[in-house]
């Protein structure tokens, strides 16, 4: 009754254009840059476990820096799961074990050593269902420079704020109500805040899973706009239901199926020349 | 399912719906009819009750007030003894004398009038001459009520037409009240002593101030532990510690605990503050550490619910910028769950006022004629006071029982709105 605390990452249905078929997705417009940029995230023999059972079996992956790498894969197959070790939000599964290792520039994450909040510093998170503070939108963006201390007067705090709202394209919409609930804003317009709360702390890697299905096609399209912005100055990792999402804003293509990664590469080669047929057959909507 | 299947499937199917469709609407009907009965019965039962103690308890609130001139005779008051002479006499030969009676050797009359007069205004002219000595020879202008017979009478609730032998004042003293109620010398008012004077032997003269500060007193106690403890036990409970075995264990004897019969909470009180820590007995102190105890289970529980109330997406936003698990907590999931810990704070508190039987093991029936004397001195509480006048047996605690009761009743719906409305002002929506 107890173990409600948090709940098993979720997981949803596919009722979002799987079955589109391949011709009709564009692939990214930018070149791969995966291969010439520096690997951010490094992960070997990561294996995860609920309990008795198995999330994730084996997996290894290289993230990329100054990139977007989709996660991409059916309901249930571990890219959330993958997702939340990178930052140990698993930690607060209770019966959740991550063994392997996932390196970030070089550390391990999982090591005694590095202390779960400076990770989670460095590692933003943006969350499926926008969940800003039921405090003001002003409030939300400055927790996280207050809590590290990064913000040392008023004023500064103040200009982390503007910044982050700026970057995060949200400056224009909210400047005259920054001392409003952050929950009386739009669904897009929350999930762009919740972003800027991540940026406020300068991290290094923000993680997204899934941030744009519970939007409308609007406020989908902004978020990936502002996705292929960040992209320039933070290492984003995505996970997504949408293969048209993926095939647009990422750079990098991973595929999930029953807890394995089945296949990564450059997306454009992900979604053009699959190696392995279940990859093809999923990206293809013959299941999923 | 073939096309010619459908004409006939269709009629078929509507047949068999239409055909149980009254008797589930009757059911529905039936069920409504049950639910108003039930609330219904309940209205009535809260009507009688409540309207059986407003009727008795409200007659409480009118008295009936003497005004007499009081020569203070210096044949009869000493300056060297005043509290020596007999106050009451005076004043009752005096109105003897008003009303044109002549008393007997043996003093029968003044005896009989003394019933009549409460000894509230003998001892006005004692405490006026003690702090002036010079008023002795002057006559003093005295205000104070009808003794409690002589009040019952005045209400009605005691008649002329019963028998002399079965009423407490005989025709004489009946008429006598007729004569100073004709001669204007009583007023009848508001009773504003019964909540501004504490408990007395006399019914006239007793009022419920000492029980209502000694229920503040020992609700402040009870507050100021049962509320921080509790509330920090439940979110290390719920937020820190490990799931397992053990919790489990805690949480079951938690609930067990709140379901414990309130007199095992004054035993263990008797035991352990009184007999073995040495808290003076019948004081708000140990009264608050008891009730402490008992509401702490409450807390507890309310609090739990309250943080499991809380969306897990809170969580998860805070731990995601990074923040730890205590500042998680503290700054997000805590004030989120107030409201519903304050609820149940203040629902445990209304309990705690209204507990008796845990405060008569520990001491707390005894007679206080006063406000208590700080958290340590002899105090009585509003509940227990509802029990002392109810065993008293002057006719005339009857209606300050139900008053009392009716002032308790006043505190709980003052707590359980503060309650609700708590809930709605800090209530926020995620």
């Amino acid at each position: 009754m107890n173990q409600r605390q948090f709940p098993l990452p979720p997981r949803h249905r596919d009722d979002d254009g799987h079955a589109a078929p391949t011709m009709h997705i564009a692939v990214a417009r930018t070149p791969d840059t995966a291969q010439g940029a520096g690997i951010k995230i490094r992960a070997r023999d990561v294996n995860v476990f609920y309990g008795d059972k198995q999330a994730l079996f084996d997996v290894g992956l290289d993230v990329p820096e100054k990139a977007v790498t989709a996660l991409i894969g059916p309901s249930g197959c571990g890219k959330s799961t993958f997702l939340r070790s990178i930052n140990r939000m698993n930690d607060t599964i209770p019966g959740c074990t991550v063994r392997g290792r996932i390196e970030l520039d070089g550390e391990d994450v999982n090591d005694k050593s590095i202390d779960p909040v400076v990770l989670r510093a460095r590692v933003g998170m943006v969350f499926q269902k926008p969940n800003p503070f039921p405090k003001t939108i002003f409030e939300n963006v400055a927790y996280g420079p207050r809590i590290h201390g990064i913000a040392t007067g008023k004023a500064e705090l103040e200009a982390i704020v503007e910044s982050s709202l700026k970057r995060a394209g949200l400056w224009n919409e909210v400047a005259d109500r920054l001392h409003q609930p952050g929950t009386g804003l739009s669904g897009g317009q929350q999930q762009r805040l919740v972003i800027a709360r991540a940026i406020a702390v300068s991290p290094e890697v923000i993680l997204m899973d899934e941030p744009c299905s519970a939007l409308d096609p609007i406020a989908t399209a902004k978020i990936e706009e502002l996705i292929d912005e960040l992209r320039n100055q933070y290492c984003i990792v995505i996970v997504t239901h949408s293969m048209a999402q993926a095939a647009r804003v990422s750079q990098k293509t991973a595929f999930f199926h029953l807890g394995k990664l089945v296949e990564a590469g450059s997306t454009g080669e992900i979604f053009t020349n699959p190696r392995d047929s279940r990859t093809q057959d999923y990206i293809t909507g013959r299941f999923g | 399912m073939t096309d010619a299947a459908l004409p006939t499937a269709q009629p078929s199917l509507r047949k068999i719906v239409e055909a149980r469709l009254k008797q589930r609407h009757a059911e529905e009907q039936r069920f409504r009819l049950y639910g108003r009965a039930a609330i219904i019965t309940a209205l009535l039962f809260l009507a009688v009750l409540v309207g059986r103690i407003a009727a008795q308890g409200y007659t409480t609130f009118v008295d009936y007030q003497l005004t007499l001139p009081v020569y203070v005779d210096p044949a009869r008051v000493q300056a060297d003894d005043l509290s020596g002479a007999n106050y009451d006499l005076l004043i009752a030969d005096q109105t003897l004398a008003r009303l044109g009676e002549k008393d007997d050797e043996l003093g029968t009359k003044s005896g009989k009038l003394m019933e009549l007069i409460s000894t509230d205004l003998g001892f006005q002219v004692l405490m006026k001459v003690k702090a002036d000595p010079s008023l002795i020879g002057k006559t003093l202008q005295i205000t104070g009520p009808v003794r409690a017979d002589g009040q019952l009478y005045y209400k009605g609730e005691m008649k002329r037409a019963t028998d002399e032998t079965e009423r407490k004042l005989d025709n004489e003293q009946l008429g006598w009240l007729d004569k100073l109620k004709a001669r204007h010398l009583v007023k009848s008012g508001f009773n504003i002593s019964f909540l501004t004077k504490s408990d007395s032997t006399e019914p006239e003269q007793a009022g419920v101030l000492g029980a209502i500060v000694g229920s503040a007193m020992m609700l402040l106690v009870t507050a100021s532990l049962a509320i921080p403890v509790g509330v920090l036990a439940a979110t290390y409970l719920e937020e820190f510690a490990p799931k397992g075995r053990w919790s489990d264990l805690i949480e079951v004897n938690i609930n067990n605990l709140a379901a414990v019969p309130s007199i095992v909470y004054g035993l263990l009180g008797l035991a352990v503050f009184i007999n073995w820590l040495g808290v003076p007995r019948s004081s708000p102190l140990v009264g608050g550490l008891v009730m402490a105890l008992m509401a702490l289970p409450t807390v507890i529980i309310a609090t739990r619910s309250a943080l499991k109330a809380v969306p897990p997406s809170i969580r998860e936003a805070a731990l995601g910028v990074g923040a730890s698990r205590t500042q998680t907590v503290f700054h997000h999931v805590l004030p989120l769950a107030m409201p519903g810990v304050m609820t149940g704070a203040i629902l445990s508190l209304a309990h705690a006022l209204g507990e008796t039987a845990p405060l008569l093991m520990i001491g707390m029936i005894s007679f206080v004629p006063g406000v208590p004397q700080g958290f340590t001195g002899a105090a009585t509480v509003l509940p227990v006071q509802v029990f002392i006048w109810e065993n008293a047996s002057e006719r005339a605690f009857e209606e300050r029982t139900a008053a009392a009761i009716l002032v308790l009743l006043t505190f709980m719906i003052i707590m359980n709105m503060a309650a609700i409305l708590l809930r709605r002002r800090f209530e926020r929506r995620w």
